[in-house]
């Protein structure tokens, strides 16, 4: 399990090790081809800020080598709000006073319709936490309905027990993406307050879970700006190599979701500037350039034209974050603002003008 | 130039081709036209079985232009057929490269579950084409089996590497009595070229010239590598030497001493 290995680690002790790396390092870890956990270190370190250069032109070159020249599009779909968590950063968050919703069959349908003309085949399916009323059995009965309508199925909701991730599978989920938003663990309990979200070690083994069970694609990743996003990454890119590791048949891809606004909700911490996310992201690339990068919406248009072309492999495009936000109720409450507003063909179009062939399908349930 | 037969197909260009990587599916098409290539390999996962006015498929509708599914994303056996027998439906050919890469960083093939597979395919009906590791002891025992030709990698996939397992390739060449398809790794025309002076029936390349600055030219210069390995290949090479050897000054000492 992975907290056998990230207990041999110590938050502060690695935030030292990656605020005072030389750029020696950097320059060793950019002339290696097949990089450590110790050169992913010095990469995102502020002595290598004025690598980046050079690190854009490797990360896009490694990047078009291995996914060619394409651009794997997926679409999410908010299912419910309904959250017993609290989470001090997020708009689904118990003890914000706001409607909740949690969508019928016959609204699920109406969503699908509106997805499917837009030509999406690849579907993220998100919820809060909520196991009473959005459990499995939703679960189940959610995956029946929309599996002969997408080629690929994807979750983000609550972390579930190994047999649950090995039914959903079945059932035909590929790809589940558990966030553990921080990994220092003092502080994890302070942005976690109460609810489930709250048992810090639940979650962090909660990828050794859906390995065990066999799912197709595991997404990782930290929320940006709860904490030092350099020591997060860390633990991330360690997470990621020991996964790799265990689950030798499993695909894995990586977000960087960067704190949005929402009503009510905290600022972040832990700023970081569009520069740095940039440095992140070739710093992943160059580590590993099997791993898929992913990119919402979160980002501006502007700044998604830009990451298309360095190191991201997937991205959304015309999303809405609330439940029913295609079809039923678009004024709903959204988990976060979206700053990337354009229509699906407006992002095509994008991709198309930078020479990358926009994927909508990329995977067919034969197995 | 001699052409080359696999089960009831002759083709006349040795360059067979991927479909993966490009900027479009015009871009692909151009590229694939120039190459002269007469076998296209398609992902299955990538076609719309539900959409017969598929994009990539209707780009590919040229009449010297034969499709070849592929089963990528299969991690077994029971995949790879299930999937073959998919492949079967969609693109209406028994043709099918059979990739069980259950490994998904470097793509590398696992031989227990296609040996498995290749006799389950060969049972059913299909023309089978195994991408596999340059084993020379694999090669045989899917040549046992019954499938059309073999599919060694030159180097891992999509690595633009070369022939690293050259080695064995030869060893598989020399006594192959099925056709030998060099696939995977190859990232130049000059790598092609060097396959194709080998012995290699065809190769099969994707990622070099879906992803070069210019596939239309990079398709272009693999069609002239590949008949220049041919070419070779067919006029017999002349052997090597690291040393200069003079014409036969003994011979020539034997016969002034004899005389």
């Amino acid at each position: 399990m992975f907290k056998d290995l990230f207990e041999k680690y110590n938050w502060a002790e690695v935030k030292t090790l990656i605020h005072t790396a030389t750029s020696e390092q950097v320059e060793a870890a950019l002339k290696k081809e097949k990089l450590l956990v110790s050169d992913f270190a010095a990469l995102v370190s502020p002595a290598a800020a004025p690598y980046l250069e050079e690190m854009i032109s490797k990360s896009s070159m490694l990047t078009r080598q291995r996914f060619g020249n394409t651009m794997q599009l997926y679409i999410p779909m908010y299912l419910s709000n309904e959250c017993k968590n609290i989470c001090t950063y997020c708009g689904f968050s118990l003890q914000n006073k706001v409607p909740r919703k949690t969508l019928s069959d016959t609204e699920i349908m109406q969503e699908v319709a509106i997805l499917k003309k837009r030509g999406f085949d690849h579907l993220l399916l998100v919820t809060g936490e909520d196991g009473q009323m959005v459990g499995m059995p939703y679960f189940r009965n959610a995956i029946k309905l929309l599996r002969p309508h997408f080629a690929q199925i994807s979750i983000e909701v609550q972390p579930l027990e190994a047999e649950e991730y090995q039914e959903l599978s079945e059932l035909g989920v590929h790809t589940v993406l558990v966030y553990q938003e921080t990994y220092k663990e003092e502080d994890y309990k302070l942005h976690h307050p109460k609810g489930r979200k709250s048992n810090f070690h639940y979650r962090l083994e909660t990828p050794d879970r859906i390995g065990k069970a066999g799912i197709h694609k595991i997404g990782l990743g930290v929320l940006i700006g709860l904490e030092d996003w350099r020591t997060d990454s860390f633990f991330t890119a360690l997470h990621l190599s020991y996964l790799e590791k265990t689950y030798w048949k499993t695909r894995f891809s990586i977000s960087f979701p960067r704190l949005r606004p929402f009503s009510g909700g905290l600022a972040p911490k832990v700023e970081m500037s569009d520069r740095e996310l940039v440095q992140l992201i070739c710093a992943y690339r160059l580590f590993n350039p099997d791993v898929e990068l992913s990119i919402s919406t979160r980002e501006s248009a502007r700044f998604r034209n830009l990451l298309s072309t360095i190191g991201i492999t997937s991205m959304s495009a015309g999303s809405r974050t609330n439940p029913g936000g295609y079809s039923i109720d678009p004024q709903s409450l959204e988990q976060f603002e979206i700053s990337d507003e354009r229509s699906v063909e407006e992002v095509i179009e994008m991709l198309k003008s930078q020479g990358l062939q926009p994927v909508y399908k990329d995977w067919t349930y034969v197995w | 130039m001699e052409p080359l037969r696999i089960a009831d197909k002759v083709f006349s260009s040795r360059l067979f081709t991927g479909t993966g990587k490009f900027a479009s599916n015009e871009l692909m098409e151009s590229a694939l036209l120039v190459s002269g290539t007469e076998l296209v390999t398609v992902a299955l996962k990538r076609i719309d079985q539900n959409n017969k006015a598929d994009q990539m498929l209707k780009h590919l509708a040229h009449p010297r232009i034969n499709l070849l599914p592929n089963t990528s994303g299969a991690r077994t056996a029971k995949e790879a057929v299930f999937a073959a027998e998919l492949g079967r439906e969609a693109l209406e050919t028994n043709w099918v490269k059979l990739e069980i890469h259950p490994d998904p960083r470097y793509l590398l093939p696992d031989p227990i579950e296609t040996l498995l597979a290749a006799v389950e395919l060969v049972k059913a009906g299909f023309i089978v084409l195994p991408y596999i590791h340059a084993d020379p002891v694999l090669c045989k025992r899917l040549e046992d089996v019954g499938v059309a030709a073999v599919m060694p990698l030159g180097s891992p996939i999509g690595s633009n590497k070369g022939l690293k397992t050259a080695e064995f390739l030869e060893i598989i060449i020399s006594q192959s009595n099925v056709p030998v398809i060099v696939d995977a790794g190859i990232g130049s025309p000059s790598h092609a070229a060097l396959a194709m002076e080998m012995g290699a029936s065809a190769v099969l390349v994707n990622t070099a010239i879906a992803t070069a600055s210019n596939p239309v030219q990079m398709a272009a210069a693999f069609k002239a590598g590949v008949e220049a390995g041919l070419m070779a290949q067919q006029a017999g090479l002349s052997a090597t030497s690291t040393h200069a050897i003079a014409s036969s000054p003994m011979i020539a000492f034997l016969n002034e001493s004899e005389s």
